[in-house]
């Protein structure tokens, strides 16, 4: 059916051409001969294809432009015409004679047109004349195709000022009088298009109806290039006639395009001079109209004239056009009342920018802009519309982008409002953004006031939000999230140490009601961040606010405890214990042993009782160690303790090669360099033996199970120890035990039950060219290693 | 062969000049025999002067009983054929019975004639003037030849013409006002007005307007009608709304009229009536019929 429909119209848009060439080629040789009552009626003929009411626009548009140019042949002949002394006048009521009024009319604009340029008669009177009988054609496409006509051979004839047309009669107020009223007139018969014919092709008229727009619209165009039209002008007359002509003519399709058309065709100043006429408009639209369009539209265009130059921003202020705009935004959502959250958002978030632009200074007018979007979502709940959050995100972006700066986006009191109205996922997204932007500017937030309202902002991000279900939530962009919200803890610094403290608290009071997972991610940066205030501290040689303040290292420490306490319950016990051991060594540089050991403590805690895989034990154990190693605060008998059970526990280990390695590795704790009261050789060579025991235990153990011995990289290893205490002047290790046991090693290493490790024999010849190049340094090393024979 | 010869052919010429023949205004008539031919023009009032030249025939003598010349205005209904009803007759003698042997002229001169009526060529009636020659004889037919001249007189324009202006409709379905600026017009006067729809629920496909021509002929039961249409103008293309208001402008020169002749001696009327026409989409058609009085205008 449709198809069959579109090929008629081809056949009748053929028939149509076919017709109109077939009288223009009449009307052509009438002309030649300069027979006028000929060229009329060949003409009329020809016009008279105009007539039919089978084509669509598009296809009406194609025999509309052949007509066209014909008649411009015409109008040369009848200039012509008048030259040779046929009276204009005669010829102006000469084509009015025609029967059918399509083709009278056309040839009278044609012969106006004429009658103008003779300047016979003043322009304004032909030109009202001419729209005035053009009212005769009331079906649609018909008409508007020739007052389209119309306008444009009047185009150039308008008494604008400066024409020359303009004279004592006729003045710019005609020229825009007249195309008002045929801009009137064109609206009227394109919005009644959409009642005329069968509502079942409501939807295809539609559609035509968008394709003739831009012949009403002209209209608006032609009056923005009358020069006359200063300001005054447009606000006494243009402005208020055609917003009268688009608020009457009730129709959506033409308010919204109308709108947009004038808000591009003019100039920016004019808008800023008329905002009042314009916006007060916008209320009274069709409640359908997508009204944010338009003021998004003409929000931007002001936005991008303030930018243009700071000279016009003045105007502005004079003007207030941002109390006008924000109140017509208010006026407009209170007349829609059916207008989309999307809608309202995005006309925030177009004010909002405005505002941005123009008032940058004015951080209350963003304000009061997010807190009246506030108080229009308030009772919707929140959005669910994809769109509309999308929108909502990019009003909280805008403050961000303007000032890259979140700490001025924290001064909007509003700011988090408007976020509890985004839905759990998209909260997250704009969370991220501001971090984002923290980030990406290196904005330092630096008072516990801003932080809380950061956290407030980003809590998205840092709790569990009602309803929220995570269980689609891809593991990589949560570890995402959260590891940005574990950078951002390590941005929040402040010089005064008080202030840092309190801005430590209020993050931890957030963090901890983030639940299990994001702790894992958040504690570590905390504590650190903490960690960091205390050796500042603790650089001052006193503690500035006295014991009774509620600011101390203890304080903190205490802090940190709580802190770490809560990765117990997820559990995470090796971070924990990473984390206390850091917090040990920081109390031990602060010289408060009772916490060192508490720390040391929890840490030994968790090793018995969470940490129950082997790997982690190792790893545990080392860090233990080498922790332990380097703390001076403790007093003999608790460190005593301490390394008692670090060896004891070494020992427990489930592998010999771990024992082994964790045994030796023990030896340092009898043994620390710069530090003369723990400098015990005689542990240190018992710690040595056990882990030549154990190595032993080992390959023999290994010799057992395999039929091989395995390597001898433990021997070797302990071999590096012995060397290494050697050297630090460890009394209990002698020369011959050093000897014994490189030669118990080569021997080892040429037995058959040896499995043969080109690693370990590379690094038992390195071992060994180590004790030649120290026995070359000569000097006291020289003499110490001369003894040895590799 | 003589005798017939005499019988059927005139045995003198007689031709009727006018003294301004050559300045007067001459317009086209059509005659009895379908062709037009160019007549002088009068207006009542006015003196009707010539002269009339009779010639016999090469060497014939012609005997009369006198020889007079008429001024007749008739009306012929087409339907009563052959019987003319004169409305004006005047006579002048221009010769006392004698014999004619060459060409003569007499002069002749009607003054200030009283033609109240105009020429009309009409559907079922003529209306027409001629000068009339007879040479009366003894015995045998007379002779008679006749010029047509055409007369048309001239009206001021009237005092009063008031404009047409009048609601019409059909109940809940169209209503409209419709208003022409005068009542009364002369032959190239240009018909103005406006439509206003008030209330359109139909729709109307377009809208033109008629100059509709209606001779009536007789009297009493004889009276005969004829309608003729001789314009039809449109004024409107497509469907209207309520609140529109259509223009009307119409020139009426390119239309053969004439004035409005109102119970010509009891014979005849000719009137002129403006018939508004509206077409709905289904064809059905909704008019509105008012007469309006043509004149003639002297043109300066």
């Amino acid at each position: 059916m449709i198809a069959d429909g579109a090929e008629d119209e081809e056949k009748w848009l053929a028939a149509g051409i076919a017709g109109l060439q077939q009288n223009a080629f009449y009307m052509h040789r009438a002309l030649d001969s300069n027979n006028l009552r000929d060229a009329l009626k060949y003409s009329a003929q020809m016009l008279s294809e105009l007539r039919t009411s089978k084509l669509s626009p598009h296809k009406y548009y194609a025999l509309y432009m052949r007509a066209f140019d014909e008649l411009r042949k015409l109008e040369m002949f009848f200039r012509e015409e008048t030259r040779r002394g046929c009276s204009i006048i005669d010829l102006y009521e000469l084509v009015q004679h025609a029967g059918n009024i399509l083709p009278r009319l056309y040839l009278l604009c044609t012969v106006g047109s004429v009658y103008i340029k003779s300047k016979e008669a003043p322009a304004k009177d032909v030109l009202k004349d001419l729209v005035e009988m053009c009212r005769g054609i009331q079906n649609p496409v018909r008409g508007l195709f020739l007052r389209s006509y119309l306008s444009q051979v009047s185009r150039d004839k308008l008494p604008d000022i400066g024409s020359e047309y303009e004279g004592d009669a006729d003045t710019v107020t005609d020229a825009v009088e007249f195309v008002l009223q045929n801009f009137t007139e064109m609206n009227k018969l394109w919005v009644r298009m959409q009642h005329q014919g069968p509502s079942r092709e409501k939807e295809k008229r539609e559609k035509e109806r968008s394709e003739l727009r831009d012949l009403v619209g002209k209209n608006l165009h032609v009056l923005s290039q009358i020069e006359g039209v200063d300001l005054e002008m447009y606000k006494e007359t243009v402005l208020p006639r055609v917003l009268e002509q688009v608020v009457n003519c009730k129709d959506e399709l033409a308010q919204l395009y109308l709108m947009d058309c004038i808000i591009q065709v003019f100039p920016d100043e004019y808008h800023l001079q008329t905002l009042d006429i314009l916006l007060g408009a916008c209320p009274q639209l069709q409640p359908s109209v997508d009204i944010k369009t338009v003021l998004s539209q003409l929000m931007e265009r002001l936005s991008n004239y303030a930018a243009s130059s700071a000279e016009v921003l003045p105007e502005f202020l004079q003007v207030e056009a941002f109390s006008k705009l924000s109140n017509s935004i208010g006026k407009v959502i209170e007349a829609q009342v059916d207008m989309p959250v999307i809608g309202v958002v995005t006309l925030y978030s177009s004010l909002l920018k405005f505002t941005l632009h123009v008032h940058p200074d004015r951080l209350d007018y963003a304000d009061q802009v997010l807190g009246s979007c506030v108080k229009k979502l308030s009772n919707k709940g929140k959005i669910d519309d994809s769109r509309a959050t999308k929108q909502i995100v990019a009003l909280l972006s805008a403050p961000l982008e303007k000032y890259n700066d979140i700490v001025t986006a924290l001064k909007l009191s509003n700011y988090p409002h408007v976020m509890e109205y985004l839905d759990n996922a998209t909260n997250k997204v704009m969370a991220t953004v501001i971090i984002q932007s923290i980030m990406k500017n290196k904005t330092q937030i630096s008072t516990a006031d801003k932080v809380e309202a950061l956290f407030e902002l980003i809590k998205g991000l840092i709790k569990d939000l009602d309803g929220d279900l995570d269980d689609e939530l891809d593991e990589d962009d949560f570890a995402e999230e959260q590891n940005s919200v574990a950078r951002l803890i390590q941005m929040l610094y402040n010089d005064d140490p008080e202030e840092m403290f309190k801005i430590i608290s209020t993050v931890r009071k957030h963090i901890m009601t983030g639940g299990p997972k994001r702790l894992l991610f958040t504690t570590p940066p905390l504590v650190f961040s903490t960690l960091k205030l205390v050796r500042r501290v603790q650089g001052q040689d006193e503690n500035p606010f006295g014991d009774d303040s509620a600011f101390s290292p203890k304080k903190i420490f205490q802090l940190l405890n709580q802190t770490i306490e809560a990765l117990l319950i997820i559990p995470a016990p090796e971070l924990a214990l990473r984390l206390y051991l850091q917090c040990a060594e920081a109390a031990n540089d602060c010289d408060l042993e009772p916490v060192a050991y508490e720390f040391f403590t929890q840490a030994y805690i968790l090793y018995e009782e969470e940490i129950s895989d082997s790997k982690a034990q190792i790893t545990a154990l080392h860090l233990i160690i080498g922790t332990l190693q380097r703390m001076h605060v403790f007093g003999v008998e608790n460190r005593d303790t301490l390394t008692h059970k670090a060896t004891g526990y070494s020992a427990k280990l489930l592998k010999k090669p771990d024992q082994c390695r964790a045994v030796y590795a023990c030896a340092h704790l009898f043994w620390v360099d710069d530090q003369e009261n723990t400098k015990d050789g005689e542990r240190v060579l018992i710690c040595l033996k056990r882990a030549l025991r154990i190595a032993n235990a080992a390959q023999q153990m290994s010799n057992a199970a395999r039929g091989s011995t395995g390597s001898v990289t433990l021997f070797v290893e302990i071999l590096n120890k012995y060397l290494y205490f050697f050297e630090k002047g460890n009394p209990q290790i002698t020369v011959a035990s050093i000897q014994s046991l490189i030669e118990l090693i080569t021997n080892e290493m040429q037995s058959d039950s040896t499995t043969p490790d080109p690693a370990t024999d590379a690094f038992f010849a390195s071992t060994l060219r180590y004790i030649e190049f120290q026995k070359q340094k000569g000097g006291a090393v020289g003499e110490k290693y001369e003894p040895i024979k590799a | 062969m003589n005798f017939l010869k005499g019988a059927f052919w005139q045995p003198c010429n007689i031709t009727i000049l006018f003294s301004d023949g050559r300045t007067r205004k001459q317009v086209p008539l059509k005659k009895e025999n379908g062709q037009t031919a160019m007549v002088p023009l009068f207006q009542s009032q006015e003196n009707i002067a010539g002269e009339v030249v009779i010639e016999p025939v090469q060497g014939k003598k012609l005997d009369h009983i006198g020889v007079k010349i008429e001024l007749l205005g008739q009306i012929e209904l087409y339907f009563d054929r052959g019987n003319f009803y004169d409305f004006t007759s005047l006579v002048r003698e221009l010769d006392v019975p004698g014999e004619l042997y060459e060409k003569k002229t007499y002069p002749f001169e009607f003054s200030s004639v009283e033609m109240p009526h105009e020429s009309y060529n009409g559907v079922n009636i003529r209306l027409r003037y001629i000068l009339k020659v007879t040479i009366s004889r003894n015995f045998i037919s007379n002779i008679a030849e006749s010029q047509d001249f055409v007369v048309r007189n001239y009206t001021p324009p009237p005092s009063i013409n008031n404009s047409i202006k009048m609601e019409v409709g059909i109940e809940d379905c169209l209503h409209i006002e419709f208003e022409y600026s005068k009542s009364k017009y002369h032959l190239k006067d240009v018909i103005l007005g406006k439509i206003y729809f008030l209330l359109v629920r139909i729709k109307l496909k377009n809208m033109e307007l008629e100059i509709r021509r209606r001779e009536s002929t007789g009297s009493g039961p004889n009276t005969y009608v004829e309608t003729e249409t001789l314009a039809k103008f449109e004024l409107m293309d497509g469907t209207p709304v309520r609140g529109e208001s259509i223009p009307i402008r119409l020139f009426l020169s390119p239309y053969e009229l004439t004035p409005t002749y109102r119970n010509i001696n009891n014979k005849f009327s000719v009137k002129y009536y403006l018939n508004l026409v509206m077409v709905d989409e289904e064809d059905r058609r909704y008019f509105k019929q008012q007469e309006i009085t043509v004149y003639r205008l002297l043109e300066s």
